[in-house]
Order: structure tokens, then C-alpha cells, then sequence
């Protein structure tokens, strides 16, 4: 696969889902504690998306990157556009933004667990297949 | 390897007028979480306030600093 069709891929995956997280690892196998935290504030609020691990390959990051203009990992697109890494999603978790966003209901105060531990998913999220690999 | 009072120096030079504390969050200087108040991030989206501290390091940041957890926030507490 080349680089090109690598950059196009993401480029598809960005544009073809609603909500979509580059990670590394998977959210059922985070490989990093950023990439848990982003993971799991997404399944405490039920939130359905599309995830793609960029560990497989260096040149995921690479062309994420040259795409995105944002240098690390995990990045979460809504709609098209860059929401942001784990610091700001979990800041949007915390005030309520990120449901919006994602256009689901924030949970009840006291169901809402102040940052959301990085285990138990509670939903399953959509499987992109990673074509990647 | 990075320290923690090279970074904050190098945010306040790299963004003029701000002030910055810098942690190093696992003692191994490469994962490092930066506070960082200026008023350039005023009507800032919370992307563009963490990418004008991302540009101060380049490409550093994803190698040698390999994370760097950023937050943002203007004088008053204003965006």
C-alpha cells in the first residue's frame, strides 16, 4: 500500500463517519493510556463510532498527521472535522460539550463517573476493519 | 532529554506574554503536561489554543517529547 492510498483511507474514514478516533490499539485493547481515557469517555456517554488502530503501521501516524496538522495521538473527528486529543475530550466529557457534539445525552450527574476509568467499555463500537494492516 | 524549566522557557519565549508551569508526569522525561495562560488563546478554538503551544516544539512533539498533555486558558478564564 502506498503512502498516497494510506493518506486516502484515512481521509475516507474521517469523511464517512460520524464519529471516528484514531487510537493506538483498539478500545477493547488500548495501547496507550491517552488512547483509553478518549476511548472510554466515548463509551460512558454510548456514543457510537468507527475506530482505527495506527499502531500496524508507521505510516498511519504519519499521514493522520500530515493530515490532521496535529502531531499525537489519539485524534477524535466529528463530523469531518478535528474535536481534538485525549486533553481535549476529556475536558468536553467534563462540561458536557463532547455529548453535544455527538449529538447523544450527557448522563445524569451522578451516573456521570467523573473522568470515566480507561476499562469496561460499555458499548460496543462500530468495527472498521483495519485494512491497514 | 527535556526538563520541565526548559519546556516552560521555551513556551513563554515561543508565546509572548504567556506563563506556563510544566509537570513531567512519569519522571521519565518524555510524557510532560503543561498549563499555559495568555491571552492569544482569547476566541481561540480549544484546537487552535493547543496547536500555538504544539508549534512552539515542531516536530519534537511524537519524538523526543513523546506526549505532551496541554491545557489552555486566558488571563480573566475568558475564550
Amino acid at each position: 500500500m502506498t503512502n498516497q492510498e494510506i493518506r486516502g483511507f484515512i481521509q475516507n474514514a474521517i469523511s464517512e463517519n460520524h464519529v471516528m478516533l484514531f487510537m493506538k490499539g483498539t478500545p477493547d485493547e488500548p495501547r496507550c493510556g491517552f488512547s483509553a481515557r478518549t476511548a472510554a469517555a466515548l463509551n460512558a456517554l454510548g456514543a457510537q463510532y468507527a475506530a482505527l488502530d495506527i499502531l500496524p503501521d508507521p505510516r498511519i501516524k504519519q499521514e493522520l498527521v500530515a493530515v490532521s496538522g496535529w502531531p499525537t495521538s489519539p485524534q477524535l473527528f466529528v463530523d469531518g472535522k478535528l474535536v481534538g486529543g485525549c486533553d481535549i475530550v476529556m475536558e468536553m466529557y467534563e462540561s458536557g460539550e463532547l455529548a453535544e457534539a455527538l449529538g447523544v445525552a450527557q448522563p445524569d450527574e451522578e451516573d456521570t463517573p467523573a473522568p470515566p476509568a480507561a476499562d469496561a467499555p460499555e458499548s460496543a463500537p462500530l468495527g472498521i476493519e483495519n485494512r491497514l494492516a | 532529554m527535556p526538563t520541565t524549566e526548559e519546556l516552560r522557557q521555551r513556551i513563554e519565549a515561543g508565546l509572548p506574554g504567556s506563563s506556563a508551569q510544566v509537570h513531567d508526569l512519569t519522571g521519565g522525561g518524555d510524557h510532560f503536561r503543561a498549563e499555559v495562560v495568555s491571552d492569544r488563546f482569547a476566541g481561540l478554538s480549544r484546537i487552535d489554543q493547543h496547536k500555538l503551544v504544539y508549534d512552539v516544539f515542531g516536530d519534537e512533539v511524537g519524538g523526543p517529547i513523546h506526549a505532551l498533555s496541554i491545557k489552555t486558558s486566558t488571563p480573566e478564564g475568558v475564550r
